[in-house]
């Protein structure tokens, strides 16, 4: 097992190597650089561009910079933002709380939604709510994720008023950060209405952000329980004279979820990925719309400082998926 | 007392017909026989008495009735209430046919429980009696075990269990033994046909094995394509088969081939949806085939208790009679 562990570990290596080679070299590849941007439309003079080039480092050869750049991660530090001159660690603790609370409700939706969905289509195949749930699986699959964003806040925002356009929460409540989490602080706040008006704001960024990972989750439930329902101990069951939903809740969906369990785990890194796109359109203060908003401005540190730790937390789930099935499936543990 | 009767009963899956208008009925206490090649529909039929056939599988009968119930008009809920605890099944292939996710135990107490209740400590208690019965050592510690760590006799005796848990009065065992080795074979069915004795119950045994129907049962039917060709009094039937496939499936074991180079086979195979034959079913591989059985089907002969579907039955010399 140990030595399971550690294999998979030691692969781990050189996918952070490329991480901060791929994130350094591509937000400079982009034209312009930070100065120009912080200037603005007023513009810089060559003297003063020199200068600061020189105050933050920009002067000196691509490889020392890069040098530089890893010495610090390895020491733990990600360097400051050059806008807001706060260390990317920190800011990144601050705005993560907005991400996990999104990515959390967005996928407590894709499960409630695509495990009984999937259930439902494999016991009644080939009716029309199997074809109904399958389509509507494969287009949510397909769809950008901005362009159904903004079709649904057209809807439902907009046409409709049910829900708020976007933030966290209305700006009438002004709620003190002691978790980060808005949905726990609007209760500790003790503002009537607070809660409500959080829940509120979640509920359209949530259905966005969960589309994929719910048609993932929907198409692997039903193929997989498909798949059991052939087998021969559900015909035992049956044979047992126990009532069909117990059957299908006892007997076929235990064994179902074996394979479905292990694509909800690789849906973390969807799920992230999608937030930077879903928290840009929905105006949501979380890491997505901060790595979007440092690109635009050019702020090489927290681009590389933000990339480098959500590609680090898709590689520990990753990682822990792997070592979960490693325990659950010897077969898997000894094959080399 | 017949124990089930059925005429006429046809499994029809779309045009096919996989069952095609079978009679017999089973007594209490009685063992019977059913044999016949692959794909003859010997377990479609049996299933159907479970009413474990599915969609697009359509199941329709003059006469189905079980203890002088109507099994097909009852609603579902009646039916399962039969199914599993007066009528059981257990099947071909035992290592695929317990759930690897629960324990030995819960399987059996499942059983238990939806059909007659009891306490956990009853149930249980029960649980080790029936594995006990079934000849499990340290039924106890079995309990808590997983299909996957018991061989496939074992798997097969805890099938057995649970079919018997409730006290059947009619099992029906499809090919018990085809997926077990040699010796385990003769321990499962020494044990199936104690217990039928022990308990009365009636026994529909479906398999290949000819030789054991012979030893174990009192009747016999003999299938082909969904048909009962041959039924009758075990003895009657394997001394004097009146139906020319009963014959040839006879002559196919290998203890009659003795003494020869090969052994006999019947050629071809059964036909399946779009190659039957317009006559009798089995003309194109009949030896005694007359243009007659080419064109127009036969029609049983003789009595339920010994029919045969033949325009020219066999004598007692083995001779079509003329």
């Amino acid at each position: 097992m140990f030595q399971f562990i550690f294999r998979r570990l030691s692969l781990v290596i050189p996918t952070f190597i490329g991480i901060t080679l791929l994130t350094f070299t591509l937000i400079r590849l982009i034209p312009g650089d930070p100065i120009e941007v912080m200037a603005g439309e007023r513009g810089v003079s060559a003297e003063r561009h020199a200068e600061l080039s020189a105050q933050l480092g920009f002067d000196q050869p691509l490889y020392v910079q890069y040098f530089h750049y890893v010495t610090g991660v390895l020491q733990g530090d990600l360097g400051n933002s050059l806008v807001t001159k706060e260390p990317v660690l920190s800011e990144f603790l601050t705005l993560f709380p907005a991400t996990i609370e999104l990515a959390f409700c967005a996928a407590i939706f894709a499960i409630f939604v695509g495990l009984p969905a999937g259930m439902i289509a494999a016991v009644k195949r080939g009716t029309l709510f199997d074809h109904s749930v399958m389509t509507f699986s494969l287009t949510g699959y397909s769809m950008p994720i901005f362009w159904w964003a903004l079709l649904l806040m057209l809807i439902f925002s907009v046409t409709l008023g049910w829900t708020p356009v976007s933030g966290r929460i209305d700006v009438v409540y002004w709620i003190d950060d002691v978790t980060g989490f808005m949905l726990v602080d609007s209760i500790l706040s003790g503002e009537d209405g607070a809660f409500s008006s959080a829940v509120a704001h979640l509920i359209l960024p949530s259905i966005v952000l969960g589309t994929i990972p719910m048609a993932v989750i929907a198409r692997m439930t039903r193929s997989s329980m498909l798949e059991v329902l052939s087998e021969d101990y559900i015909r035992t069951a049956r044979a047992k004279g126990i009532a069909p939903w117990r059957v299908i809740i006892i007997h076929a969906l235990r064994n179902a979820l074996i394979p479905v369990i292990t694509v909800i785990g690789l849906q973390v890194g969807i799920l992230l990925s999608g937030a930077i796109l879903t928290e840009t359109v929905f105006a949501w203060p979380g890491i997505g719309k901060w790595l979007i908003e440092s690109i635009s401005r050019r702020d090489y540190p927290v681009v590389q400082g933000g990339i480098l730790i959500v590609a680090t937390i898709i590689i520990v789930v990753n990682l822990m998926v792997d070592i979960t099935y490693g325990i659950v499936n010897p077969r898997i543990r000894h094959s080399r | 007392m017949s124990l089930l009767k059925l005429e006429n009963l046809s499994v029809t899956f779309g045009n096919f017909r996989a069952v095609d208008q079978i009679s017999y009925s089973v007594n209490e206490g009685e063992v019977l026989g059913i044999v016949g090649e692959s794909g003859s529909g010997k377990s479609v039929s049996s299933l159907s008495l479970m009413g474990l056939i599915d969609y697009p599988g359509k199941v329709s009968a003059d006469q189905l009735t079980f203890m002088d119930q109507d099994l097909l008009s009852m609603p579902e809920a009646q039916r399962r209430k039969i199914t599993g605890s007066d009528i059981a099944m257990i099947f071909q292939d035992p290592m695929t046919s317990l759930n690897p996710c629960f324990t030995v135990g819960y399987q059996i107490i499942e059983a238990l429980k939806t059909h007659q209740g009891g306490t956990k400590k009853e149930l249980k208690h029960r649980a080790i009696e029936l594995l006990t019965l079934v000849g499990i050592p340290a039924p106890e510690s079995r309990l808590s075990a997983y299909p996957h760590q018991l061989s496939g006799g074992m798997s097969q005796r805890v099938m057995i269990a649970i079919a018997i848990a409730c006290n059947p009065k009619l099992l029906i065992a499809d090919e018990p033994t085809t997926a077990l080795d040699v010796t385990i074979q003769a321990q499962i069915i020494d044990l199936l046909i104690d217990l039928q004795k022990e308990k009365q119950m009636g026994l529909v045994l479906i398999t290949h094995d000819l030789a054991l129907v012979a030893e174990v049962a009192h009747r016999v039917i003999v299938m082909y394509a969904g048909q009962i060709v041959e039924s009758g009094p075990a003895s009657e039937v394997f001394s004097a088969p009146k139906h020319p496939y009963t014959q040839a499936l006879l002559a196919s074991l290998p203890e009659s081939a003795a003494g020869r180079a090969r052994l006999q086979a019947l050629p071809g195979v059964v036909p399946g949806q779009y190659d039957r034959p317009k006559g009798c079913l089995l003309s194109p591989r009949c030896p005694y085939v007359t243009d007659h059985c080419r064109n127009v089907e036969p029609t049983s002969q003789g009595s339920l208790e010994r029919q045969v579907k033949c325009h020219t039955p066999l004598n007692t010399q083995g001779r079509p009679a003329a």
